[in-house]
C-alpha cells in the first residue's frame, strides 16, 4: 500500500477518492479455481455466475483473475462439463 | 435596519413550521410524536396547500426519516427533520451517520424526557444523550428564539467551514405548546438570507475538484468502510469542522440581527446581570425565562445575582463561560437530565471542566431539576439563589449535586 495520508490531505465526508480497482481483494481465498482449456467449452456459464470479476472472457477463452477471487468455489460447482478444479493455495 | 414584521400567535412548535416554510427547503421527512407532532403536521398543510415546493415525505419510522433526509441531502438538497425523545432515540444510529457524511441537515428537537418510565413531558434527556454525535446543538428559550434559530440553522450548516447538521431544540410543551406572539420575517427577506444550498467541492485526485454530492456525471461512493486506516482520520476533519462553526455562529447570530433586528447575546451565551453578580445560574431552554424574572426580582432588593442562558452548546463556549463568570463566586448550574453515576449533569462537568485550569474561579454546584416536565416555578429558583449567596458568602459547599424539586 502506498503512504497513508493526513486528515488535511483527504477528501471529507469519507468518500472515496480512489477507484475500487486499486484494492486488490482476492488476497484471503483458501482454494483457487484452475481452468482447464481442453475441456471448457467456452458457455460463459461459469463467467455470469461469478459474484465478483475472477472468471474473465479475453475475448478467445475463459481465464482466471486472482486480483478478486475469494475461493467461493461457484465456478467450478456450474461448469457443466467439470473444466474448473479447485486446488488448494500454496 | 431591520424589516417590518408582520406577528402572529404561534406555539413554538408552529413557529418552526413558519421557518421551515421560509427557508426554501426541498426536501422533509418525519414521524409523529408528542410534543414534536405539530411541526411536520402544520409544514404537511402548507405542503397540501401549495404553499412550498418541498418534497415530502412521510415515513414509517424517525430511523427512516432521517435516512431519508441523508439521502435527499447527499443529492445536494436542503432537508429538515423533527422529533423528540423516543424518536431521536430510534434515530440514534442514523444521527452519527449524517454527522460523518457532513451533511448540513437541520432537526429540531421537541425536548421530551425519555423512556422510562413513559413520559411525554420536557427535560433535555434526549438531546443531552448525543451531545457528542457531532451535530452542533443550540437550546432555545421561546417560539420566537426557535423561529430565528431555524433560519440561521441552515446557514450554519450549510457554510463551507462547517458542513455539519444541527439540532435546534426547543423545550416540549413550554415552548413546543404555549402560545406566544412570534415576529415572522418577509418570506424574501427569509429567502434571500439562507439562499439556495451550495454544494462544497472536494478534491479527488486524478479527477479535480468535484461537488460533494451524488450526481452521476461525478460519481462518488458515499459510506464505505472506513477502518483503523482512515476512520481516525474522518472524525479528526469532524472535529475540525465543529470548531470551526465557532466563529460562523457568532457572525450568523449578527448577520440576522441585521435584518431582524433580534440577536441573541454573542450566539453562544446571554448574560444578565453578571457585570457585579457575585452569584449566577447557569441554564439552557425555556427556564432562562423564570431564572431571569427571579434575578432581576433580587436585584431590584439590592442582592448582586446574575444568570447566564447557555444558548449553544455544542460546540461549547468554554471561553466565553469563563470570560462571563470568572468573578463571580458561586454559580449554580442546572441540568434538566439526568447524570447517573457521573461527577454531576453535563453542563455541569463541562462548566468545571472549562474553569479547572483558570486561576480565578467561582465555586460550582449543580442542580438537576425538571425531569419528565416537573414544574419549575420562581419560588424553587429563588432557594437556590438564596443557597449560592450563602455559599459565596461563606465559600462552603455542603452537597455539590442535589436534586430541585424532588420530594
Amino acid at each position: 500500500m502506498s503512504e497513508l495520508k493526513g486528515w488535511r490531505e483527504i477528501p471529507i465526508a469519507g468518500v472515496t477518492w480512489k477507484s475500487s480497482m486499486e484494492t486488490k481483494t482476492g488476497d484471503w481465498k483458501t482454494f483457487k479455481p484452475v481452468i482447464d482449456q481442453n475441456k471448457c467449452i467456452k458457455c460463459l456459464i461459469c463467467w455470469i455466475s461469478c459474484p465478483d470479476m475472477a472468471i474473465q472472457w479475453n475475448g478467445e477463452k475463459v481465464v482466471e483473475n486472482y486480483d478478486y477471487c475469494k475461493g467461493c468455489g461457484i465456478c467450478a460447482n456450474v461448469c457443466p462439463v467439470k473444466a474448473i478444479k479447485m486446488v488448494k493455495e500454496e | 435596519m431591520s424589516v417590518r414584521q408582520r406577528v402572529m400567535g404561534l406555539n413554538g412548535d408552529e413557529a418552526v413550521a413558519w421557518a421551515v416554510k421560509q427557508c426554501d427547503v426541498d426536501f422533509v421527512s418525519a414521524y409523529p410524536i408528542t410534543p414534536q407532532t405539530i411541526i411536520v403536521e402544520k409544514f404537511s398543510e402548507f405542503v397540501a396547500n401549495g404553499e412550498v415546493e418541498t418534497e415530502f415525505v412521510p415515513v414509517e419510522s424517525e430511523h427512516s426519516a432521517l435516512s431519508a433526509c441523508i439521502g435527499a441531502a447527499a443529492l445536494g438538497a436542503r432537508a429538515f427533520t423533527a422529533t423528540a425523545a423516543n424518536g431521536l432515540a430510534l434515530m440514534w444510529e442514523i444521527v452519527y451517520i449524517a454527522s460523518s457524511l457532513r451533511l448540513p441537515i437541520v432537526m429540531a428537537v421537541v425536548n421530551r424526557a425519555l423512556s422510562g418510565p413513559i413520559n411525554i413531558h420536557c427535560d433535555h434527556s434526549d438531546s443531552m444523550g448525543c451531545r457528542d454525535a457531532s451535530w452542533i446543538q443550540i437550546y432555545t428559550e421561546n417560539a420566537q428564539e426557535a423561529y430565528d434559530t431555524v433560519i440561521q440553522a441552515f446557514r450554519i450548516g450549510e457554510h463551507p467551514d462547517v458542513q455539519l447538521p444541527v439540532m435546534v431544540t426547543l423545550d416540549g410543551f413550554l415552548i413546543s405548546h404555549t402560545l406566544q406572539n412570534v415576529k415572522i420575517l418577509p418570506d424574501e427577506v427569509v429567502k434571500d438570507f439562507v439562499g439556495v444550498r451550495k454544494p462544497v467541492e472536494v478534491e479527488i485526485p486524478g479527477r479535480g475538484r468535484i461537488p460533494l454530492i451524488l450526481d452521476p456525471e461525478n460519481p462518488l461512493t458515499f459510506g464505505p468502510l472506513d477502518l483503523y486506516d482512515y476512520y481516525f482520520e474522518h472524525k479528526v476533519q469532524q472535529h475540525e469542522a465543529i470548531e470551526k462553526a465557532r466563529p460562523v455562529i457568532k457572525q450568523i447570530n449578527e448577520e440576522y440581527y441585521k435584518i431582524s433586528g433580534r440577536k441573541y447575546g454573542d450566539g453562544f451565551v446571554e448574560t444578565y446581570g453578571l457585570e457585579d453578580a457575585e452569584t449566577a445560574i447557569i441554564v439552557l431552554g425555556s427556564t432562562a425565562g423564570t431564572v431571569r424574572y427571579v434575578a432581576k426580582e433580587l436585584r431590584r432588593k439590592g442582592y448582586k445575582v446574575g444568570m447566564l442562558r447557555l444558548r449553544t452548546f455544542r460546540p461549547f463556549p468554554y471561553r466565553e463561560l469563563v470570560e462571563a463568570l470568572r468573578h463571580v463566586k458561586a454559580v449554580g448550574v442546572m441540568d434538566r437530565s439526568g447524570a447517573y453515576g457521573a461527577y454531576g449533569g453535563p453542563v455541569y462537568i463541562e462548566t468545571k471542566a472549562a474553569f479547572y485550569d483558570e486561576d480565578e474561579k467561582p465555586k460550582i454546584l449543580n442542580y438537576i431539576y425538571g425531569l419528565g416536565g416537573r414544574d419549575t416555578p420562581p419560588t424553587m429558583i429563588r432557594k437556590v439563589y438564596e443557597e449560592l449567596l450563602e455559599v459565596s458568602r461563606t465559600g462552603k459547599i455542603e452537597k455539590k449535586m442535589k436534586f430541585l424539586g424532588v420530594r
